[in-house]
């Protein structure tokens, strides 16, 4: 069952999301980012698509300072897909709801 | 008539998509817009907008865009998340390939906007996303008292380049003339903030690191001399290409790519008209883009009217 966007933190992320047996998306966004925003309720429609087969979380950067930077990210929105606790893709800025389809269809 | 899907379809969520359908839906015509992704187009990574009328104190992009949708929503536009792929325009009736189906319509509204354009130099693909940009109001506070560079003289080059200073302790504005072409209240702006140091005649020709953005190469294009500066980012502002690959030949462009439209937004195919970002344009705003799709969504009613005579 889809169980909607699940918030992660610097102290759950290990357990949430790198040993987690589903393949993971993680959302990195913070309050004052406009896109992050806007693309907001696509990751949500996203999570209710592909929400059996893959778990969708988010992490705000602003309260979580450790894992954005263990990621090297200094751009959001970025995704980063997780299977097996490692990274296979990213995907930063806003690009077509298809693509980001195509990329959830690869984790499968 | 045979059954056609649309009187208009609208390509593009930007402003000018939503002002066309807020236009379309008022006057009851049977309207779709398709957008890849969400409504709002460019404006939102626009942190704030103070040059459109009617807000005084100004207003954020995403406020602003979801003002428009919500607006044109509430007279029945009807909004799809899908990717234009390419038209067929040969017929009367119009047809436009989508990801899994084709629509047909009798009017359709190029509205696809513009995307910032890259430079194309050594390092801005490897590090795009990290250290690369265009949008500030996304990556800006990433770089809290580091130093960044910025590219481009233009409007959006000096007034992101100003708001990048709020977080910074310094950008490098590098700009290939001697003086910026931005609108003078930018350019004072931008001249007086102690934060921006100029580097005129010069022009970004490389950016490296290991992981992260380290250093870049600027070179001075009058004298050729090339230096290394050391930065933690670099932001991209030297202009816009049109969001117009779906269009192939089906429509005259300009030599960079922009739609032709005469002042009635009437491109080289009849029933074909084109609005904002994406039209060759003397200036590209989001008050010009809502005007120019004013007068479309009216030109696709008249020539809906004349189809039925």
């Amino acid at each position: 069952m889809a169980e909607g966007v699940f918030e992660v933190e610097d102290n759950n992320f290990d357990a949430e999301v790198l040993q987690s047996e589903k393949p993971v998306v993680v959302d990195f966004w913070a309050p004052w980012c406009g896109p992050c925003k806007a693309i907001g309720p696509v990751i949500e429609e996203l999570a209710g698509a592909f929400g059996d087969k893959i778990r969708f979380t988010k992490c705000n950067v602003d309260n979580n300072p450790v894992t954005p930077g263990k990621f090297g990210i200094t751009a959001i929105p970025t995704l980063i897909f997780f299977k097996d606790g490692k990274n296979v893709d990213q995907i930063t800025g806003m690009v077509a709801k298809s693509k980001l389809e195509d990329t959830l269809n690869k984790l499968i | 008539m045979k059954n056609v899907d649309y009187d208009l379809v609208i390509i593009g969520g930007g402003p000018a998509g939503l002002t066309a359908g807020l236009y379309a839906a008022r006057a009851r015509l049977k309207t779709v817009l398709i957008e890849r992704m969400v409504p709002g187009g460019q404006v939102l990574v626009t942190d704030w907008v103070e040059n459109y009328p009617g807000f005084p104190e100004g207003i954020s992009g995403i406020d602003l865009v979801q003002k428009m949708a919500e607006q044109a929503k509430r007279f029945g536009l009807e909004i799809e998340t899908d990717d234009v792929l390419s038209l067929d325009l040969s017929g009367q009736v119009k047809e436009i390939r989508l990801n899994d189906k084709t629509i047909t319509a009798h009017t359709i509204l190029i509205a696809s906007g513009a995307s910032p354009r890259r430079l194309g130099i050594p390092g801005e693909d490897t590090f795009w996303g990290k250290g690369v940009s265009a949008c500030a109001t996304c990556d800006g506070p990433f770089y809290k008292d580091r130093v960044v560079a910025a590219v481009g003289g233009g409007d959006t080059a000096v007034q992101e380049s100003i708001f990048l200073t709020k977080f910074v302790k310094k950008v490098y504005l590098i700009h290939r003339r001697d003086e910026l072409r931005a609108t003078g209240i930018l350019r004072e702006q931008a001249l007086a903030n102690d934060k921006i140091e100029f580097l005129w005649d010069s022009a970004l020709t490389g950016i490296e690191g290991l992981t992260n953005v380290e250093k870049i190469t600027v070179k001075n294009v009058r004298t050729g001399d090339e230096q290394k500066l050391p930065v933690n980012g670099c932001f991209i502002w030297i202009g816009i290409l049109p969001n117009a690959d779906f269009l192939g030949d089906s429509v005259e462009r300009d030599e960079f790519g922009f739609v032709r439209a005469n002042a009635h937004m009437e491109t080289s195919v009849p029933g074909v008209f084109a609005a904002g970002d994406v039209r060759r344009t003397p200036l590209r705003q989001i008050a010009t883009a809502v005007g120019d799709a004013a007068i479309a969504a009216f030109s696709a009613e008249h020539y809906i009217q004349n189809l039925e005579k």
